[in-house]
């Protein structure tokens, strides 16, 4: 187990420096920032100085160095139009798009689950029919376009909930919430719902499979056999066996809904990171594009770990250790 | 037993919510929805629009612009020139900082001085305050400034500089003015808070000298995406935002709920040609081969590509009638108009025909480029005017890209034929012609944006004598004469002057300004 993490964390090591790399390059192929930062009134002379003053006027391997010599030192770089730390812009938006992106991510898997299991046990019924049905569209119509209907029919038409923003926050351990106030849970539930929608439809596919394929199992026969009660078949031996897939996908879909609510932060003004890295593309401000990046990139691992860990503690055959192989 | 109490919770859930949307707004609060990210609080720290609209609110300058884009008295009551290098500045007397010291000479020569040394700027003030040789305090209300040259720009200069306390911000960073610790100015309103990404707030400075702006607590939202931002506007969220899409505007001033004002601004959106003596990157024979010669160097060429130009069409078809058409650098009420210099007429036969003249009969092929989302219905511009020449044998294609990318290639000369938009901040028409036509020289800092590379002597010579040319007359006859001969050289095509729009709330009022600002303190209640 342990040899397993220090392993996976070498890894990480190595994913992080590559990646760091690529970004890097690309970002610096895409143009010169100055020509976007600096006032269009500004000279020849205030280029070069404003040119300098970023560090833009060394070449590119000496940029990339002085960059990993200060990421080693936990300096991820100062972004160009904030001057401030970009770790600190990242971290000070990093709370409003955790919060967006699990609250809906427990609104997927809250209705997803119930509704996938009843789609898969009544596939031919009505009911199970709808739900099939819906889910098609939580798959195929696009987010940018489900918000600015969410926001026309319940904040311009209805009136009834905010079309823009994070609610008001509270301190809870130092980190600003809003799911712990009124007007907070009035702001969430739009971009919420927008943004669980995919995964809503997901789900509800995900557990309608693995359903179905469970209830023709030998051992979901077995315990009816055996006289086991409805709610106990399902729950525990239907239910069990068809988590690992879910909960994969749960991990992978967390990280994309927190690394790519963008167009929902654009739609609802939300001001989380995803805003931020379109912002800071817009300036072509590289350091929080490389930071926002790393970041990404180290959630991705971190989520991944936990993943892996929570097989091994839902299916006693999965060894970690296995993975050596 | 659980059914209850969820039934319970249900109405309790209504209840608050229905008390949340009862609670009426206060008529002391204006919630403005801006289009652009405010990166920093520090007024000295970043020259860009979004930052400078807020630190208007906060901070005072020297010289201050009315809706119309003429200067007026801010904390300077008055200026003069008492030698051709030298200019005098009174300072109102009893102005108070929001800590409630009193602002002096003092403040305004610590605030010039700190310009250049922001550090870490991507964008600093210094263009305005570089020409400084030396300040002198004669009394703590007159300030004497000297200039290495006779300086006539002096006052418009200034008009751009935030003059901040000497005391809370000696040391103070850029984090410092963010956080509030060091955000002490003489403006209108106090600051309150700034959110990242999401929101500026502010409060009404009840001790300011000039007039007492109508709403108290105002807060500026950042909504970025246009069709959010109206939808905030609908839905009560907002009284008011800036640059409602003209798509909508139809369908918002059809509401009567709902007010769009608009006013020419000083942006003017025109064409750069290539004058390089090339093969120009982008221009093809009609065989596909490039040219050995530059069309565009031609100026029965240019001239017939202006000729091909419905203007007309363009404002109003393209921008939904919010925009006038332009022949030249800056809008009637700007010092520096030419009166009578009209944009070339619609005339599609003449074109074919100056064409021909000039050894192209069947034209030749073309790309166009132009940047994507930095102007008002940018790329639909530049997809009509490619239509337009397409016309009369030029045939178009057009490539756009963000702002960033795009002028990095256009700065370069990488283009043949692109658009870009320019707003004369200082009000007077010395700044196009000085960075868009004037050519390019980085040791006399002009021609930076002469991206095409126009070079005419006579226009350069202009516009040196103007801006060392310190009676008005004379320099307002140096300026036209420049605008004048650049034109008739078509040195760059102007399309229009794009109008700035503003949709409030039925009962809120905006006082609509050239320079695009939204500015909280022009917010009044409509009777």
């Amino acid at each position: 187990m342990l040899v397993y993490l220090i392993r996976r964390c070498l890894q990480s090591v190595v994913v992080l420096l590559v990646m760091s790399l690529i970004v890097f390059v690309g970002v610096y192929a895409v143009g010169n920032p100055i020509d976007i930062l600096i006032s269009p009134q500004a000279d020849q002379a205030e280029r070069e100085q404003a040119i300098h003053a970023l560090g833009l006027d060394q070449p590119m391997w000496m940029q990339y160095f002085v960059f990993l010599r200060d990421a080693l030192h936990g300096d991820l770089g100062h972004s160009f139009v904030h001057s401030t730390s970009a770790l600190r812009l990242i971290f000070e938006r990093m709370p409003a798009t955790l919060e967006l992106a699990t609250v809906a991510m427990l609104f997927a898997i809250i209705l997803g689950i119930p509704l996938g299991l009843w789609a898969g046990l009544k596939p031919e019924s009505a009911s199970g029919r709808t739900i099939m049905a819906g889910s098609i569209l939580g798959f195929s119509l696009p987010t940018f376009w489900v918000g600015l209907m969410l926001i026309m029919v319940f904040s311009v038409m209805l009136g009834w909930l905010p079309s823009n923003g994070r609610g008001e926050t509270v301190s809870l351990f130092g980190i600003p919430v809003s799911f712990l106030t009124l007007d907070g849970w009035r702001h969430l539930v739009l971009p919420a719902t927008n943004l669980a929608l995919f995964n809503l439809a997901l789900m509800i596919r995900l557990t309608r499979a693995g359903t179905r394929e469970a209830l023709l199992q030998d051992y979901v026969k077995f315990a009816r056999a055996k006289g086991l009660s409805n709610v106990r078949v399902i729950g525990v031996h239907v239910l069990r066996n068809i988590l690992i897939p879910i909960v994969t996908v749960i991990g992978l879909q967390f990280g994309a809904l927190i690394a790519f609510a963008i167009v929902t932060e654009s739609v609802f003004a939300w001001p989380g990171m995803g805003k931020l890295l379109v912002d800071s593309i817009n300036f072509l401000d590289r350091p929080v594009i490389v930071a926002y990046l790393l970041v990404i990139v180290t959630l991705f691992i971190v989520i991944n770990l936990i993943v892996d860990l929570l097989y091994s503690a839902l299916d006693p055959r999965v060894r970690l250790g296995e993975s050596r192989s | 037993m659980l059914l209850t109490s969820l039934r319970r919770a249900a109405s309790l859930a209504v209840a608050a919510a229905a008390l949340a949307f009862a609670a009426p707004l206060s008529a002391q609060d204006l919630k403005i929805a801006v289009a652009a990210d405010v990166t920093s609080i520090d007024p000295h720290f970043y020259n860009l629009f979004p930052n400078n609209n807020i630190a208007e609110h906060i901070f005072d300058k020297l010289v201050r612009m009315d809706p119309d884009s003429k200067m007026i008295p801010g904390l300077a009551t008055s200026w003069k020139t008492i030698d051709p290098t030298t200019w005098e500045f009174k300072l109102r007397k009893g102005v108070k900082f929001h800590d409630g010291s009193e602002l002096t000479a003092e403040d305004v020569v610590f605030s010039i001085n700190r310009v250049p040394n922001v550090p870490n700027s991507p964008g600093r003030f210094t263009p305005y305050t570089k020409a400084i040789t030396k300040i002198d305090v004669v009394d703590p209300y007159t300030l004497h400034i000297h200039y290495a040259t006779p300086y006539p720009l002096a006052p418009n200069d200034l008009s751009t500089i935030y003059i901040v306390s000497h005391k809370v911000a000696a040391n103070a960073s850029t984090e410092d003015f963010n956080t509030g610790k060091a955000t002490i100015g003489s403006g209108p309103y106090k600051f309150v808070s700034y959110s990242n990404g999401d929101r500026v707030e502010l409060e009404r400075n009840d001790a300011y000298w000039g007039d007492k702006p109508a709403y108290k607590h105002v807060t500026f939202k950042i909504i970025k995406n246009e069709a959010a931002r109206t939808a905030a506007l609908l839905s009560g969220d907002v009284d008011a935002i800036e640059q409602p899409p003209t798509a909508d505007l139809a369908k918002i001033k059809a509401n009567p709920n709902f007010t769009v004002t608009s006013k020419i601004s000083h942006r003017v959106i025109y064409f750069n040609f290539d004058f390089l003596d090339r093969s120009s990157p982008d221009i093809t024979g009609k065989d596909g081969k490039p040219l050995a010669k530059n069309p565009l160097r031609d100026l029965r060429v240019r001239r017939a590509m202006s000729k091909a130009i419905n203007r007309q069409a363009i404002a109003e078809r393209v921008m939904e009638g919010q925009a006038v058409p332009s022949g030249q650098l800056v809008s009637e009420h700007l010092f520096g108009y030419v009166p009578g210099l009209k944009p070339d007429a619609y005339d599609p036969q003449g074109a074919k025909k100056l064409l021909a003249e000039a050894g192209y009969p069947d034209g030749f092929n073309l790309t166009i480029h132009g940047p994507a989302g930095r102007y008002v219905n940018d790329e639909k511009i530049v997809q009509a005017v490619a239509q337009m020449l397409t016309r009369i044998g030029i045939a178009c294609k057009v490539e756009t890209a963000p702002m960033g990318p795009y002028s990095a290639r256009a700065s370069k000369q990488e283009f043949s034929f692109h658009m870009v938009g320019w707003g004369a901040s200082t009000g007077e028409a010395s700044s196009p012609l000085r960075s868009l036509l004037a050519t390019y020289d980085a040791a006399k800092g002009f021609g930076a944006v002469n991206w095409g590379r126009y070079s005419n002597p006579k226009v350069d010579y202009l516009i040196e004598q103007a801006v060392q040319q310190v009676d008005d007359d004379n320099r307002k006859v140096m300026l036209q004469r420049a605008t004048q001969l650049a034109m008739d050289d078509l040195g760059l095509m102007p399309i229009h002057f794009q109008f700035t729009i503003w949709a409030t709330k039925k009962g809120v009022q905006y006082t609509p300004r050239t320079d695009e600002y939204t500015l909280a303190y022009q917010f009044h209640t409509a009777k």
